[in-house]
């Protein structure tokens, strides 16, 4: 068998889809550029892609044909030698539609690769939500805001050739340096870009992370039944209802909290999470009634909780709301827990209103894109921005 | 027909309250319906089917049948109305013919996973184009891998017989898949025989109510119907529905000895009826209602000195392989008679001589010649001199002369 290599890039499902897809051709192309073969392919994560499902684009590259055979024999593959994140808030873990449970982002990458991962944050800050592993790897950083290149409001802040930048340098066996340049001047013909891939080649750095470091949360996951051991008539047990449950402080019991899936929590679609500020929160129910997954606890004292186990983020709760200032969408990478809000209120009503506080202003949504836009138009005005994010590199 | 025995005790019990009526094969069905007390039918016109949902109507307009009858817009819909009646615990009967059956296709193919014991009947009827309103057997048999169980009828009597038999086959919890009756266009659905009508309860006793158990779609018993799954559970699924196939002649040959018990009517072997194949060197195998033409030619046949029987098959799924190949290897050649084609097949045969062929292959060690026939196709006669002429040509296979393994008969040349 000759060389092999496989590259995965971990995207959020349609607003990346066609970035995630121009980056695994450019890929190959540039690999084919050293006379390499190749196969670039997409397994996505729900059928169609729905708003920020973790998704998956792979490009297979191989020095002959039977080689590359070998590597395309199998539904994906299982070990890679490189895994890129479009989205920093994809560190805390997916849970695909095809995967019961939670991976950890780095489940596929081999022992010693490395991991990039396009976001503004600094390491220590991504190891708390990346998941540890009991082989070490490398952590590589791609200073940049989540891109949505490629799609239909197509504004292209160069993350697709910055990312091979970074490749040519991270695995230089795949492709060299020049195999890129080469390929954007012919395919791509822009002399920013070039500029753009070269910086990224050359401000390449890598942390070594040790086997053990990181996030240490226990990923949630299930064993799938036998054929004989499954409900037959493609049914499933519905939820039971859900029921009152208890204030922390007080004991109180009341409110209703749903009863939920336990085997598809689907919180790793949510790149944006809702704040609540119970201080100025009318009790106007509009929040709840109006969550497409019923992701709210209703509390003993008539608030409503965002449940951040079952909340995929899709910010309808912030636009129903009537008040100004109590629910706020905010980036998911403040956050390294799905706790309650509501009970940490209960608990600490000073401490909350200023955790809350400093969190919303420290993630202003104008800094930390996310699929959650506010206004039509938002994204054309954040275009100069990641650009400038992007040249400082 | 069938040929029905009664022993003599039985025929005392059940005479009692037995009617005998004349009516179509339609009508039977209709009948049948009406005594399994059916608690959903839809509906929608094209022929010959509707003439079963006519007669329905006038059963539930006279005030003979209490059920839901509910006319939809379309057969996809007609489908897809009984199969959600059916998950909520309702006895349903729906049918169609034809083109009418094709665009019901996605009900049709969604309804045996959900394990939904919906009965129907299929009035044979030509695909268009050309529209025809003729027998062909290919719209029943488009959903044969699908996980439908299949069975045909070659009179009135049967067609009631074989509508309660299926009802308690489809409603056993060992089965829960949809059944379809195929009764030929016009030859059965519109012709008009005497039919013995079963009493109400002996009926009743024979057919217990239809129990869903838990996948009861009931807001006592919350689940959830056939959610998006994705390649860690399509194999699994599948697999439970192949567990049906496992057990379906065994559940099917139980019900025949209940219903031959209960109303005294005798069906013998529940897959295939076999005529005159004592002493036979040949025979001939076919299904529905060509079993007329056959049956007579096969008797002068006889009366000439030619040692030629028939076997007509009941049930196509589940297809008892290894029992019809077992009963099919006594003789020294088979000519199957297709009223269907199955494009580019092997040996470009039609649909059922491309099963009997693949049932010898495992399950016979002769492997007898089996000659494929062609006829009958958008409702044409298959006449009694083309069945001769057929035999001649199995025996000479027979005999060990080569033969063509498909041939067109009726055929204006």
């Amino acid at each position: 068998m000759g060389q092999l290599f496989a590259v995965e890039v971990v995207y959020r499902g349609v607003f990346q889809k066609t970035l995630a897809k121009n980056i695994t051709r450019d890929i190959v192309l540039a690999a084919h550029n050293e006379g390499k073969l190749g196969i670039s392919f997409g397994r996505y994560g729900d059928a169609p892609e729905r708003n920020g499902i973790p998704a998956k684009s792979f490009a297979i590259v191989a020095n002959d044909e039977q080689t590359l055979e070998e590597g395309m024999a199998q539904y994906e593959p299982k070990h890679v030698d490189l895994t890129v994140v479009l989205d920093d808030t994809l560190s805390k873990g997916a849970e695909s539609w095809a995967w019961y449970g939670l991976q950890p982002v780095h489940h596929a990458l081999k022992p010693g690769a490395t991991l990039i991962v396009i976001s503004q944050e600094d390491a220590p800050a991504l190891l708390k939500n990346i998941h540890r592993r009991d082989k070490a790897y490398k952590l590589a950083i791609l200073k940049g805001i989540t891109s949505f290149s490629g799609m239909w409001v197509f504004k292209d802040d160069h993350t697709d050739v910055r990312v091979l930048g970074a490749i040519a340098s991270a695995l230089p066996q795949l492709f060299s340096l020049n195999s890129v340049l080469q390929f954007i001047n012919e395919k791509l013909k822009s002399e920013l870009k070039v500029i753009s891939a070269r910086n990224a080649f050359d401000r390449f750095s890598t942390v070594d992370v040790p086997a053990g470091q990181g996030n240490p949360e226990e990923l949630f996951k299930f064993e799938l039944p036998g054929w004989d051991h499954m409900r037959d008539g493609v049914s499933i047990k519905g939820q039971p209802q859900g029921g009152p449950y208890a204030d922390p402080v007080t004991g109180e019991v009341g409110g209703f909290r749903p009863a939920r899936n336990e085997l598809f929590k689907k919180y790793s679609t949510r790149s944006m999470r809702p704040v609540v500020n119970f201080s100025t929160c009318t009790k106007c129910t509009l929040c709840g009634l109006n969550c497409p997954d019923a992701s709210f606890d209703i509390t003993p004292d008539g608030h409503y909780d965002a449940n951040l186990e079952s909340c995929c983020g899709c910010g309808i709760c912030e636009e129903v709301c009537p008040v100004k200032e109590c629910v706020t969408m905010v980036n998911e990478s403040e956050f390294h827990d799905n706790k309650s809000q509501w009970e940490a209120f209960r608990k600490d009503k000073d401490a909350y209103l200023n955790w809350l506080e400093t969190t919303i202003a420290k993630a202003s949504p104008i800094e930390k894109r996310s699929h959650g836009f506010r206004y039509r138009g938002q994204y054309q005005e954040q275009v100069p921005e990641a650009l400038e994010v992007a040249r400082k590199g | 027909m069938a040929t029905l025995t009664l022993p003599v005790e039985e025929k005392k019990k059940s005479k009692i309250n037995e009617q005998e009526a004349l009516i179509t094969g339609a009508e039977a069905i209709a009948i049948a319906c009406k005594l399994a007390n059916v608690d959903v039918v839809t509906a929608y016109p094209i022929r010959p089917y509707d003439t079963v949902m006519q007669y329905i109507s006038q059963l539930v307009a006279d005030g003979e049948m209490d059920c839901e009858y509910i006319v939809a817009e379309g057969e996809h819909s007609q489908f897809e109305i009984v199969k959600h009646a059916s998950v909520c615990g309702a006895r349903v009967f729906c049918g169609s013919s034809g083109v009418g059956w094709m665009y019901a296709m996605e009900a049709l193919t969604v309804s045996p996973a959900l394990r939904v014991p919906m009965v129907c009947m299929v009035g044979n009827r030509a695909l268009d184009d050309p529209g025809a309103f003729g027998v062909e057997h290919n719209d029943a048999l488009a959903v044969r891998d699908l996980g439908w169980l299949l069975t045909w009828v070659d009179s009135a009597q049967e067609a009631l017989d074989t509508a309660l038999i299926a009802y308690r086959v489809a409603e056993d919890r060992r089965i829960f898949v949809p059944l379809a009756i195929s009764c030929d266009g016009a030859f059965l659905t519109h012709s008009q025989a005497l039919v013995k009508i079963p009493a109400a309860e002996l009926v009743k006793k024979f057919l217990p109510a239809y129990n869903r158990g838990d996948l009861l779609l009931h807001p006592d018993n919350v689940i959830s119907v056939a959610p998006q799954a994705n390649e860690d559970w399509v194999m699994e699924i599948r697999r439970q529905n192949y567990k049906v196939t496992e057990v379906a002649c065994d559940v099917i040959r139980e019900v025949y000895a209940e219903f031959e018990h209960t109303f005294g009517r005798k069906y013998g072997n529940p897959f295939f009826e076999e005529y005159m194949t004592e002493g036979a060197d040949v025979v001939l195998l076919g299904m529905g209602t060509m079993s007329t033409p056959v049956k007579v030619a096969v008797r002068k046949l006889r009366e000439e000195g030619k040692k030629v029987g028939f076997v007509r098959l009941r049930w196509f799924r589940p297809f008892a392989g290894p029992e019809i190949a077992k009963c099919l290897e006594r003789f020294k050649a088979v000519g199957v008679i297709d009223r269907d084609f199955s494009f580019g097949s092997p040996d470009l045969s039609g649909v059922v001589a491309t099963e009997v062929r693949s049932a010898m292959y495992s399950s016979s060690s002769t492997r007898p010649p089996v000659i494929g026939f062609i006829g009958g196709l958008g409702g044409r006669e298959i006449t009694v001199p083309d069945v001769e002429t057929m035999t001649d040509i199995v025996f000479r296979a027979a005999k060990g002369k080569a033969q063509p393994l498909t041939q067109w008969f009726g055929l204006r040349e």
